[in-house]
């Protein structure tokens, strides 16, 4: 059985012992073959003397048992790492940052605790998967939509609190956001409510998200300074109906007016969540006619590509908009976009989808893209999964995520800068000339690619962690920083928000010595190590 | 995802072994565990990344629906759940416990015996 470091093995036994008192001896894991479930199973240290490993795991049940377990821990000084449904795959899964960590696995607290359809919010507890809180709206028939993120078994919680995004409305999409109010167990094993919860009998704590004073949620989300043991979120009122409508501009240049004017309309909050593509992308290596004029020194001009994309009759960028409410409004809404474009971009084009109205029949739910409609599912792992355009998948992905502005000179630039740096090392280019970014955020691009995982090849996971490493720099020359990281990059992407001196990671550092003493709660999460190991490792 | 159980279900389900007696009870309880952990990718229609990596591994030699499979074995599908494969991973016990574990297999090998 492994120890926590820096922890007698007589203290170890104690706290063992106590963790069983406050939790029962079913829901506290020791043993090789169930610690094992808690290594991140898309890990790009997989095998390596430097994976992240646990010592032991602890699965309480409800606040006041989370509250005993840390007071255990803050007693013998044992590190400690939360998880919800641990299903942060592609930025860390269930694993620590700190190896010997004991997982505090919280995926038994699973209680939705509040639906209000009037007013428009939750509360649920860390294990509650976006899965549960739809089936409980739908059971009730409560006229709310969720906002969930790709995969349907994350947890609410976990994916606000690690900056997690979704698809429909901005205010709703960011989900962090998007929360209000929540109650944590800090170091020490208090339990603290933010916003109106911290006053007693609050009727508004998932609706009212300052309440008085400074606002401390945010020290929450990637942080280290506590276990969030509820969440309040804001939820959207069912739309009547959903269309969607894709616009195709035809040349290059056309990027910069295309995003223009749906910043214009997604800021308004006449859209949902745009969809960017390119009509000239696509998956495998480029037709030799575009390798060739790849090969040009400087690159293919705009001429170029304009032509390029005439001859295949084809229009160079496309957006796909998504309009929500009554038929009447979104028909107004989607009238008016096509006006915006048209006055604009000559020679836009639109492709209307059908009108939708709520509840979808079976036929019209297989063929919605759900989550933009709210409801969660698993299809997204469609693109890693074994298919016969795929036919040898890879045991995972590691996903590298800068931010970039909302402009098309934006998009053509990360373009550029990516492929030089692909170039650079030696690689195929994740990025092409057609690439465009996510848009799950507001007001920012992600500028979103993959690195794949194996289990078996520990070469390719080196050379992807260099690339990743180099990547991570090369955005930052460029004033770009990644929103999210797994945690064996996230010392590296800390680094880059070095403003004067790294003065935000000195103030994270302050708070941590000050509110996490013995340092025990998430070690080096977000590159916030506690004092003891941070002089370890200077 | 737990598609994946694919891979593994073709290295380890045709080790013969007895079925062991299932009750309707137990068999019914492994479908509702199974409809809530597994069928979210392992489901019948589109959508299903568990399913069409099945299909897309067996090529039509075996159902790429896990609950139209005959020849599976406990072995196997304790295996997939536990250790995971490809970009399925593996399930905690604060997910899967061992009885939901044993109650799954029970569903998904309620016609392994038959066959044999």
């Amino acid at each position: 059985m492994a120890i926590p470091p820096g922890v007698s093995n007589r203290d170890w036994q104690t706290a063992l012992q106590q963790f069983t008192q406050a939790v029962g001896a079913q829901w506290v894991f020791t043993s090789d073959e169930d610690i094992a479930l808690y290594r991140d199973a898309y890990s790009p240290l997989w095998g390596e003397p430097e994976e992240r490993l646990v010592s032991a795991a602890v699965a309480p049940d409800g606040a006041e048992q989370v509250s005993q377990v840390v007071r255990v821990a803050n007693r013998f000084r044992i590190p400690i790492y939360p998880i919800s449904t641990g299903k942060n795959l592609g930025y860390g899964g269930s694993a620590p940052n700190l190896s010997g960590s004991v997982v505090i696995d919280l995926k038994r607290m699973n209680r939705v605790i509040e639906v209000d359809d009037k007013r428009h919010f939750a509360i649920v507890e860390p294990g509650v998967a976006y899965f549960d809180l739809y089936r409980h709206i739908q059971e009730r028939g409560l006229k709310v939509w969720i906002d969930c993120p790709d995969p349907g078994w994350g947890s609410p919680i976990g994916n606000a609190l690690d900056h997690g995004v979704g698809y429909t409305f901005g205010a709703y999409r960011d989900h962090f956001h998007s929360h209000c109010g929540l109650e944590a167990v800090l170091p020490n094993g208090d339990v603290v409510r933010t916003g109106m919860g911290a006053l007693p009998g609050a009727k508004t704590w998932a609706e009212y998200r300052y309440g008085f004073g400074p606002t401390v949620d945010g020290l929450f989300a990637q942080g280290n300074l506590g276990i969030v043991t509820k969440m309040g979120f804001h939820l959207l009122p069912a739309p009547e109906a959903y269309q969607t409508s894709v616009v195709t501009v035809p040349r290059r240049n056309d990027i910069v007016p295309l995003i223009d004017i749906v910043n214009e309309l997604e800021h308004a909050g006449l859209i949902g969540m745009p969809e960017y593509s390119s009509p000239l992308g696509g998956f495998g290596p480029p037709p030799p006619e575009l390798a060739e004029l790849l090969k040009r020194p400087g690159g293919p001009s705009e001429e170029d590509f304009d032509r390029y994309a005439q001859q295949r009759n084809r229009g160079s960028w496309g957006c796909r908009l998504q309009f929500y409410g009554s038929p009447k409004v979104v028909a107004a809404h989607l009238e008016h976009a096509k006006d915006r474009f048209n006055a604009v971009v000559a020679g836009a084009t639109f492709q209307d989808g059908e009108l939708l109205r709520f509840p979808l029949t079976q036929e019209q739910l297989d063929r919605v893209h759900k989550v933009a409609v709210g409801i969660p599912n698993m299809s997204i792992f469609s693109i890693g999964a074994r298919t016969a355009l795929n036919p040898s998948p890879s045991d995972g992905h590691l996903w590298f995520s800068p931010i970039i502005p909302k402009t098309g000179e934006a998009v053509l630039e990360a373009q550029r800068v990516f492929m030089d740096a692909f170039a650079k090392l030696g690689m195929p280019s994740m990025v092409s000339p057609f690439s465009m970014p996510a848009t799950w955020m507001h007001r920012a691009f992600i500028f979103i690619m993959a690195f794949p995982i194996s289990r078996t090849n520990v070469a390719q996971n080196q050379r992807n962690r260099a690339a990743f490493g180099e990547l991570v720099k090369v955005a930052a020359q460029h004033g770009w920083g990644e929103y999210r990281t797994a945690p064996a990059f996230q010392d590296e992407v800390m680094a880059a928000y070095s403003y004067n001196n790294n003065a935000l990671l000195r103030l994270h550092e302050t708070i941590k010595d000050a509110v996490d003493p013995n340092g025990i709660i998430a070690a080096g999460r977000s590159g916030i190590w506690p004092r003891h190991l941070r002089r370890a490792r200077a | 995802m737990r598609a994946a159980v694919v891979i593994v279900l073709s290295v380890i389900v045709l080790s013969p072994r007895a079925a062991p007696a299932q009750s309707d009870t137990a068999v019914q309880q492994g479908n509702d565990i199974y409809q809530h952990w597994c069928a979210t990718c392992h489901g019948r229609g589109p959508g299903n990344p568990g399913t069409t990596a099945l299909a897309a591994k067996y090529k039509g030699s075996l159902p790429g629906i896990l609950e139209d499979r005959t020849d599976l074995t406990p072995q196997a599908v304790r295996f997939a759940v536990r250790r995971g494969t490809s970009i399925m991973p593996f399930f905690r016990k604060t997910e899967i416990s061992d009885a939901d574990l044993d109650a799954i297999t029970q569903y998904l090998t309620r016609r392994s015996g038959a066959r044999r």
